[in-house]
């Protein structure tokens, strides 16, 4: 609806569209993302989507990807419908998509070459393609050097120069590039543009795609289109755009392209230069330094900042200024030089200091959960505020940064906008000299941030604020006082910005930024030590490809691929990650240690007292008794009366009194039959009732057994008892108990890791590359599961050797069948912790869900605790289901029982018929896109 | 007394951002009510529908009677099988007793020979076995004297011994069950929400920007001690009173004020381990993981799964320093026998310097936290 007017306007496209999207609807639970949207993107063409955050633009890309699902409408890419899986499946490879944000697809803790030749693996390249072709992609893009390199140790456009790789790695004819250079340095941003005009003058053919939050650099594309608030605002050549708003660059062109209720208000920005006479420094920063281990992020940064003055710090992310900042507010340490505020120094007694600061975080760094109001309030009494004071200075704020309307709704559901409007607010409730501010307009549209800039200006020029403000948007940059150009930790230049363009006689800031960064990279020492060092890797490589015969693989084979590539993948993540390293191995051996000794049944070396009214021979040797059993008793000493017996009873000392009446010995003599009373100490009840039966156990066994001191035989006419304590003859609960904790501790571990693992790549985004990759399902998940089955086994071998070693509890039975049981038993397990990733969304659910999901029913029904053939109803249905029954079965049998292999052929044979059921469901539950 | 006052606002910031999760809340009274009340009621130490089996070689009047002697819901009813089938049966773990009435067992005793009966145990099932054994002993030896007094003769015991069990003389495992579960509980919850809180904090930048502001990292610590140990000691108050004593009427023989200040010194440890693990661990996921292993730790070895002095000695000394176990131990000690403050001074004392040590070097690392995060 909105396009058809548009359509008419756009240039002469040649051929059929490359996209089309007709009526498209997509929401976000309650929030539209898209409002009905039509759109044709003609082909062959650098295409940009241009708008601020949050307008809709990366979901349209995803759409277009297939990446999501289609809600409403349809979505036709290189002619055909991309609900339809079957042309998804055919055209994937021919869409290459690079989502949003620095590396979102990349697996951090691999190397820049595993990362790309990963991609080329699911995309069915051969194993003597795949080097040549990594090799290819990281020598244009500059990469080469840097191959072997963890993608979490790169920098932004170096990230985003490996995801390109990746994307570009099968040739594609429909590139799309999802916000490529945000946060990225400008010269890096030069160098992947250039890369992107060479990429197309070599594939003519090729669509691109390109979203981007920077107005200028859409400029030189061929075809925009300009989104706000999940409509598109406008289509054509940015020449006829700016034509029709009359605007002299995009940025103004996109503000008149939107609704008049969005514009009211905005007026040119017009800075009042600082008046201020030559006047006192208040932030003075020598030297300062900060490595991370080996790392410098901020190297030797010598700055002196003015009072009143607008100081900008301009740079890419992971530059160091955050870092710089940090150090500025003394929320980090320097590792070497100097920073004082108002000249004292910030670390030492610095109340006071921060008392004239205000300082406002990259992200949104106030309570969501706390209304507008709340917020405010809360920063008003912690700086202590007198009451009245307070009130009017936040009502002065809140009608100054317009947040009257919003003041008792939840910060959280602020548009971005006004949320930062908020942050500043509460930046400066205390009034501060300082402020100090994190780039506060990443992702605001150009009226709020100007609205914003109009704040800082006056808070600046009318009441003498030193501000000093970090971004990354060179226009920004152009509106401070003075600026500092920052790169890897060191500052370029610094200067107010109109003389840094002169002085490098350049046509804008960046520029002049693109000039500094050349020369630096020009003087640094470092670059050709790296290249070697990756020579040598490619040439390594290539041999490893030469070797293999080369044939074109079936699909079966290429299934396979890609599963061993999913395979090679998360071994690599998991070895690199030592925190799941140590929780998969030491986790176990950890909880074997903490089980083995904590659940135990034995109850021994029990404290006992005596309480003799007697004193007569037979009373001592009724004692005596007791006293020979040391396993069992322990002898304390005699109590001399009731009430001191139960003192000790009540504070814990002794957990028996055993109180001999008066005239034992001689009603005993007399066959009276005789009491005596056994007080136990029953508050731990399963302890109490077996102690109570020890007790039982010596009297009746001294008095069948006449040579034990008592003069009676045994009693006439009572049976007597053999006792054949099975499996288990000493009945020590540690060959109880060992041999089913590894049956617990291989459902709990092995599903945890395996629920985190995928439920990781979805919170951390490098799920898509399933979404857009021929991988299939099944693939997938075994190529995920492999290594964690390989995990599991190696921790059942660590387990056996502890239960060997530590216990003394040796396997009796089958090795070979346990082994065997186990690796059914881990594959069903590690099945069950895929079932449920395919229901959680964040990896702490997944953590929680799995281990109260595993921990109940191992514990209650499995046959731990109580034996599976005494549970009723609901409880015995669920343990006959469990399938941690059957392994208990096999593992308590192997250890301790040393049955015979075919007894644990039920166990093996239900345990295999688990393994497809599981792997149904999660292929059911799991989705080839997104929601 | 700012200082004071910092503690304070920070503490109901805190209670504010807790209440409004709604998930957490319902959580937090679900563990302190119904979780409580099941895990009291559900799991029991005591021999329930054993599966038992008779190998009757006698074939008597009176065997036939000890057969009929076994009945739910303590026993299942009996199965005979042959004498050679109980090995494969007691493999197989069809049963967990099996009892060997031998030939002409009847006319053994009442000739006076005191003839044998065999019983078979699976000494795997732990904490049914030897309790179920005596049980089973006691039930035989009650039919045989009942049987042999229906005729003539009569069975006498030369000493009669009296077993009295204290504090709880029926042996209702609910009475222990319920209060292991409050502690267990009250470990795991006030560890998730102060350590969630912490890193909750860091990850949204809220951390960084109160550590910018003339604000303490002790204030900023003590503030989450102070709130969620509140949240948790009204929540363990609702389950003590409304649960433990009311619904399952479980006695309290001792005094509540001394409990809930140790529940308190208790509570100051746990938060302050709480603030100590969300310090160390750089995400949620990782602190998900520790806490799985910390839990585990704290509630397996604390005593209320199965006695201390059951572990071994080295196991002992190092537990001394685990603050639950000190926790369950005076728990017993106050509300079952009733004692007072001189039988447990002693572990209160180690619960705070515990808290105190978690405390102190989680304050130390604080500020260090921020930098790893980066």
């Amino acid at each position: 609806m909105v396009s058809s007017a548009f359509r008419t306007s756009s240039i002469e496209s040649p051929g059929k569209p490359v996209v089309s999207i007709k009526d498209v609807i997509h929401r976000y639970g309650k929030a539209v993302a898209l409002n009905n949207i039509s759109l044709d993107i003609p082909s062959g063409l650098m295409v940009g989507i241009i708008g601020p955050d949050g307008v809709g633009k990366s979901t349209i890309m995803a759409l277009i990807a297939g990446s999501k699902t289609i809600q409403q409408g349809s979505v036709t890419v290189l002619d055909g419908d991309m609900a339809d899986i079957k042309h998804r499946r055919v055209v994937c490879p021919k869409i290459a998509y690079m989502p949003q944000g620095l590396g979102k697809n990349l697996y951090l803790e691999l190397s820049v070459y595993d990362n790309v030749a990963f991609m080329a693996q699911l995309f069915g390249l051969s194993k003597e393609e795949v080097p040549i072709r990594v090799k290819q992609l990281l020598e244009a893009t500059g990469l080469g050097p840097f191959a072997s390199r963890p993608a979490g140790k790169l920098s932004g456009g170096m990230k985003q120069k490996v995801g390109l790789c990746g994307a570009l790695v099968h040739d594609p004819d429909l590139l799309i590039l999802d916000e490529p250079t945000t946060g990225v340095d400008p010269l890096s941003r030069r160098q992947f543009w250039t890369l992107i005009d060479d990429i197309r003058a070599s594939r003519p053919g090729m669509s691109v795609l390109i979203s981007t939050a920077y107005m200028d650099e859409a400029q030189k594309w061929d075809w925009i289109v300009a989104m706000d608030a999940g409509r598109v605002l406008a289509t054509g050549t940015p020449k006829e755009l700016m034509k029709r708003t009359n605007a002299k660059d995009l940025e103004e062109c996109f503000i008149g392209l939107l609704p008049e209720e969005k514009r009211r208000g905005h007026t040119e920005l017009a800075i009042p230069p600082l008046t201020i006479e030559k006047s006192e420094i208040v932030i003075d920063a020598k030297g300062l330094t900060r490595r991370f281990g080996s790392f410098t992020a901020v190297d030797h940064v010598t700055l002196s900042i003015e009072c009143g003055e607008i100081f900008g710090f301009l740079g890419s992310n992971g530059c160091g200024k955050s870092t710089t900042m940090k150090m500025l507010t003394g929320l980090l340490p320097s590792t070497e030089g100097t920073a004082t505020l108002f000249g004292s120094s910030v670390e030492a007694g610095s109340m006071e200091v921060r008392k004239k600061l205000g300082y406002m975080t990259q992200a949104f760094s106030l309570y969501g959960e706390l209304t507008v109001r709340q917020n405010l309030v809360l920063d008003a009494l912690l700086y202590h505020i007198p009451k009245e004071k307070a009130d009017t200075r936040i009502k002065e704020l809140v009608e100054k940064f317009g947040l009257g309307p919003h003041l008792d709704s939840l910060a959280d559901s602020l548009p971005m906008g006004l949320r930062q409007r908020l942050s500043l607010a509460v930046a400066v409730l205390h009034e501060p000299k300082i402020l100090i501010l994190d780039e506060p307009t990443s992702g605001v549209d150009p009226v709020a941030r100007d609205s914003f800039w109009e704040l800082l200006i006056d808070l600046s020029r009318k009441q003498g604020v030193t501000i000093f403000i970090t971004t990354h948007f060179m226009n920004e940059g152009m509106r401070c006082d003075r600026i500092s150009l920052m790169n890897s930790g060191k500052v370029l230049a610094c200067d107010a910005p109109q003389k840094l363009i002169e002085e490098r006689g350049a046509t804008c800031l960046e520029d002049a930024f693109i000039a500094y960064m050349e020369d630096a990279i020009a003087e640094s020492p470092s670059g050709g030590k790296g290249k070697d060092k990756a020579k040598g890797d490619a040439s390594s490589v290539q041999q490893s490809g030469l070797s293999q015969t080369s044939s074109t693989p079936s699909s079966f084979q290429l299934k396979l691929m890609r599963m061993f590539a999913y395979v090679r993948n998360e071994t690599m993540q998991i070895l690199r990650d030592p925190v799941r390293l140590v929780f998969s191995f030491l986790g176990s051996a950890l909880l074997m240690l903490v089980f083995g000794f904590g659940i135990t049944t034995d109850v021994e070396h029990v404290r006992y007292a005596a309480y003799d009214l007697d004193q007569s021979p037979e009373s001592r040797a009724y004692l005596e008794q007791f006293a020979g059993s040391p396993r069992y008793f322990t002898r304390t000493p005699e109590v001399r009366s009731s009430a001191e017996g139960l003192h000790r009873l009540q504070a814990d000392d002794i957990s028996v009194l055993l109180e001999i009446p008066p005239n034992f010995g001689r009603n005993f003599r007399r066959g009276n039959s005789p009491d005596i009373l056994a007080q136990v100490d029953g508050a731990m009840t399963f302890r109490g009732e077996t102690v109570a039966q020890y007790v039982q156990g010596v009297n009746d066994k001294m008095l069948q057994n006449p040579a034990m001191g008592l003069q009676t035989g045994a009693p006439k006419y009572t049976a007597q008892f053999q006792e054949r304590y099975m499996y288990n003859p000493t009945f020590e609960s540690v060959f109880a108990i060992v041999p089913s904790v590894p049956a617990l501790l291989l459902v709990l571990i092995p599903a945890i890791l395996m629920a985190v693992s995928i439920v990781r790549e979805k919170e951390l985004g490098s799920m898509i590359n399933f979404y857009v990759t021929p991988t299939g399902k099944l693939e997938y998940l075994l190529g995920k599961q492999l290594p964690y089955i390989a995990i599991a086994l190696l921790n059942f071998v660590i387990l056996a050797i502890m239960a060997r070693f530590v216990f003394g509890v040796p396997i009796k039975g089958s090795f070979l069948f346990l082994t065997l049981c186990t690796l059914l038993y881990v594959t069903t397990t590690t099945g069950i912790g895929m079932v449920i990733s395919t229901f959680t969304s964040s990896q702490v659910a997944a953590v929680f869900v799995t281990a109260i999901l595993t921990i109940t029913p191992t514990v209650q029904f499995s046959g731990l605790l109580q034996p599976v053939s005494t549970l009723m109803g609901r409880a015995r249905l669920f343990g006959t289901f469990w399938p941690t029954t059957y392994y208990m079965h096999s593992s308590v049998g192997a250890y301790t029982k040393g049955i015979s292999a075919w007894l644990m052929m039920p166990d093996i044979i239900y345990l295999a018929c688990c393994i497809p059921i599981l792997w149904a469901i999660s292929m059911l539950g799991l989705r080839k896109q997104e929601k | 007394m700012n200082s004071l006052l910092n503690i304070f606002w920070l503490g109901l910031k805190e209670i504010r951002s807790l209440i409004s999760d709604k998930v957490m809340l319902l959580f937090v009274i679900y563990a302190f009510t119904m979780a409580v009340y099941i895990q009291a009621t559900g799991t029991s130490n005591e021999v329930n529908n054993a599966s038992i089996a008779f190998v009757d070689e006698d074939n008597s009047a009176l065997s036939k009677e000890l057969f009929n002697a076994f009945y739910p819901p303590r026993f299942q009813i009996p199965k005979k099988i042959n004498a050679h089938e109980v090995e494969t049966a007691m493999d197989k773990g069809q049963f967990m007793f099996v009892v060997v009435i031998p030939p002409q067992f009847e006319s053994d005793l009442r000739a006076g020979r005191n003839p044998e009966i065999q019983i078979n145990i699976d000494a795997t099932a732990m904490q049914q076995a030897s309790i179920g054994t005596n049980y089973i002993k006691n039930i035989i030896n009650k039919r045989i004297s009942n049987f042999l007094k229906r005729t003539d003769e009569k069975t006498t015991m030369p000493v009669n011994l009296i077993v009295r069990k204290l504090f709880n003389p029926n042996g209702v495992s609910s009475w222990f069950l319920s209060v292991v579960a409050i502690i267990n509980q009250i470990s795991l919850l006030t560890i998730v929400l102060t350590g969630a809180a912490v890193i909750r904090e860091r990850e949204h930048g809220t951390l960084e920007h109160l550590l910018v502001m003339p604000l303490t990292a002790f204030e900023i610590a003590m503030a989450k001690v102070w709130a969620n140990g509140l949240v948790i000691l009204i929540a363990t108050a609702v389950s003590l009173f409304g649960v433990v004593e009311m619904a399952l009427k479980v006695p309290f023989a001792g005094s509540h004020l001394l409990w809930f200040f140790g529940v308190i010194l208790y509570l100051f440890f746990a938060t302050a381990l709480g603030i100590f693990l969300g310090t160390i661990s750089r995400s949620m996921a990782q602190f998900a993981l520790l806490i799985i292993l910390v839990i585990l730790m704290l509630m397996l070895l604390s005593g209320g799964s199965t006695p201390v002095e059951s572990q071994p000695e080295w196991l002992q000394r190092l537990t001394f320093f685990l603050p639950s176990r000190h926790f369950v131990s005076f728990s017993q000690v106050i509300i079952y026998r009733g004692g007072g403050l001189n039988a447990v001074w002693s572990q209160f004392l180690m619960v705070s310097a515990m808290g105190l040590g978690f405390f102190i070097y989680s304050l130390a690392l604080f500020r260090k936290s921020i930098a790893v995060t980066k």
